[in-house]
């Protein structure tokens, strides 16, 4: 493993969780140092909306008692996590920031969260976001904006702001996010972390309270491509209570997950798997056993994708293509830091050219009206009946309706009607019917450049961190920040933002890989290589360093 | 960005009160004239759509084609109503209760 000195150390969360694992420090400690470093920082950046100080301690003295009896509680041994709050937690309050869900606690928890604590990681708290995960800078949360960790004037990004942030500023290892146009990678990029979306269907929604279902996926922060490729090991797997499940597996070398095809159609336009039918089939699942009812159990999950095989793979021969249409759109100084990731890659011997699909320029107004109307139909099950708020009117339609209106806020309301207009008789087919057309051209259109590329570059923002309040006013220009990121969530591919160096005013910039659906491997591959010839990134100005003490530790233990 | 050739906004104020009943939301005089320029905006932005040729092109719901996607049908214990009626905001008898939805019988 190539180790880095500085801010991105590579092989951060599997050291320290080896490090636990062979009793060099306990998971008690650890959590101990993290908690503490949330008390300290977190009413400056007000990243976590609830803390989880009981239970995280109780969970890490399990995994303590586990490696006491020697047995290895996972590959997340004792890691500190936070959980973005639109996952269910069971018995821990769950509000998608929101007054709408304000103090509601579900009775059930995520697959992914259950997956968390099967790995052995310890669950630190629940993090801000936009509401209902609707924005771009989680300045929408009713309980307040959270401040970037390198200049607190400035917004995180959004809708994960708070998993960014308290990723970025060292107050948890790893963090869990949502990806619908970018609500990982974006907050991942203007907080100098690495985030990532997974191919639709790899990780289970079950648990995820839903925005627009074709297009949500729960998707993991980390401080290095190698965190991130953990925890991904660990949430990703088959899972019978999502019907979009796939069951995927991992031989350990290829450039592709493997697919267990049983449920999928390999007819009808879009197919954006097909290309993979046809190649290597994989009947090994990752499978979830012994699953029951209310305390969900998942079997153990290791996709095993963070192997130096993988992340060490060599770019030689890899065909990289940079995004034409993403560079046009995009500040000079983000452009700068694309051109010069793609110049490194040249360098080791990736065969790099520019390539132009002028369907991308399509996607935002594409799925600004797909995702409306998905969350139109999705959020009508807030009514004042089952949980949530009621507010009391004279008969049950005006109970609803003050309900609404008192529970959400306007940012969800004109999302809302937004897509009940597009969904409405008249308008149907020339909206919602078009846009989703438009979203067969623009898959179609990635298809095609994948026939002469392997994975594709581009920024993953249009800026560094912005001003807080400085677009909230205007909800267009604000739309305009998931530019970048918006085509992966339309065609269900998976991308990753990797920090890459600057912008002028000295903010991190994150350059995005895209890959073809279950290209994971391929794109972490070339994200490893992207983080170990970026310019160094240095710690935020709020940073806990409580963490640098595991830091010192592992730099120690690899100078050996 | 594509011009809209209506020479008033996309969406008109009546059309977003009409949209805001239909979602149940209660939006105010003032909220109204806002919503309708926003929406106007975003619509005009999202018409974009309109200008590409679409003809003969299958709409996409979906990033995965699957089908007939069924689990196994085995018991197990659902979650318990108590949990679940805890959080409601109003409940008789292991119920969700609701307030009335018709008049009182003559």
């Amino acid at each position: 493993m190539t180790v880095r000195r500085g801010f991105t150390t590579t092989g951060w969360a599997a050291t320290l969780a080896a490090m636990i694992r062979n009793g060099e420090v306990s998971a008690r400690e650890v959590s101990s140092r993290y908690l503490d470093a949330i008390t300290e920082l977190n009413p400056s950046l007000n990243a976590f909306t609830t803390t989880t100080v009981e239970s995280a301690l109780e969970q890490a003295e399990q995994v303590d008692r586990l490696v006491a009896r020697g047995e290895d509680p996972g590959p997340l041994c004792g890691i500190p996590v936070a959980v973005k709050d639109n996952l269910c937690t069971r018995g821990i309050p769950t509000t998608c920031s929101s007054r709408m869900l304000d103090g509601w606690c579900p009775p059930y928890s995520a697959t992914v969260v259950e997956a968390l604590r099967q790995a052995g990681a310890v669950i630190l708290g629940k993090t801000n976001m936009d509401e209902f995960a609707m924005g771009s800078s989680t300045e929408t949360s009713v309980y307040g904006v959270t401040h970037n960790p390198y200049n607190l004037e400035r917004v995180p990004g959004g809708s994960s702001g708070g998993s960014a942030a308290a990723v970025a500023s060292g107050m948890a290892v790893v963090a869990l996010g949502s990806d619908t146009g970018g609500s990982i990678r974006q907050p991942a990029s203007l907080c100098g972390v690495v985030g990532m979306k997974p191919t639709y269907g790899t990780v289970s929604r079950f648990g995820l309270i839903a925005f627009a279902s074709s297009l949500d996926q729960v998707g993991p922060f980390g401080r290095s491509v190698q965190d991130v490729a953990l925890a991904y090991s660990v949430i990703a797997g088959y899972d019978s209570m999502d019907s979009t499940s796939l069951k995927v597996s991992f031989d350990g070398h290829s450039r592709f997950l493997q697919l267990d095809d049983s449920n999928i159609s390999t007819r009808g336009v879009g197919n954006t798997l097909k290309g993979r039918l046809d190649g290597e089939r994989a009947s090994s699942a990752v499978a979830v056993a012994g699953r029951t009812t209310g305390t969900v159990q998942v079997g153990s999950r290791d996709l095993g994708i963070y192997t130096d095989e993988v992340l060490n793979a060599p770019v030689d021969g890899i065909r990289v293509g940079i995004l034409k249409e993403i560079s046009d759109s995009i500040a000079p100084d983000v452009h700068r830091r694309v051109m010069e990731a793609a110049e490194a890659l040249a360098t080791l011997g990736a065969r790099v050219d520019e390539v132009s699909i002028p369907e991308l320029s399509y996607a935002l107004p594409a799925y600004y009206l797909i995702a409306p109307a998905e969350a139109s139909s999705n959020l009508a099950r807030y009514d004042g009946i089952r949980y949530g708020l009621r507010v009391e009117d004279e008969d049950v339609v005006s109970m609803m309706s003050a309900t609404r209106s008192s529970g959400f806020g306007s940012e969800v309301k004109r999302r809302i009607m937004l897509g009940t207009y597009a969904l409405s008789a008249g308008y149907y087919d020339a909206y919602y019917g078009q846009a989703q057309r438009v979203r067969t051209v623009l898959i179609e259109a990635f298809l095609r450049a994948y026939n002469d590329f392997d994975v594709l570059i581009g920024a993953t923002a249009p800026t560094t961190a912005f001003g807080l309040g400085e677009k909230i006013g205007d909800p267009l220009t604000m739309y305009m920040s998931d530019v970048c990121t918006i085509p992966s969530n339309l065609a269900g591919h998976p991308s990753i933002s990797v920090p890459y160096g600057t912008g002028d005013d000295g903010l991190p910039v994150g350059v995005q890989v895209l890959a073809p659906a279950l290209g994971e491997p391929v794109m972490f591959s070339v994200a490893a290589t992207l983080e170990r010839v970026a310019p160094e990134l240095q710690p935020p100005k709020l940073y806990h360093d409580g963490s640098l003490y595991y830091k010192n530790a592992y730099l120690q233990e690899a100078d050996r | 960005m594509q011009q809209d050739t209506e020479s008033s906004g996309r969406i008109s104020r009546d059309e977003v009160a009409h949209v805001a009943r239909l979602a149940r939301l209660k939006i105010d005089e003032d909220e109204l004239d806002t919503y309708t320029k926003q929406l106007s905006a975003v619509l005009d932005y999202a018409a974009q759509v309109a200008a590409i040729d679409t003809a003969g092109v299958v709409p996409t719901s979906h990033p995965i084609p699957l089908i007939n996607v069924a689990r196994e049908d085995t018991p197990s214990s659902p979650i318990d109503r108590e949990e679940v009626l805890y959080m409601a905001p109003d409940t008789e008898a292991g119920m969700f209760k609701v307030p009335r939805i018709m008049e009182d019988s003559p």
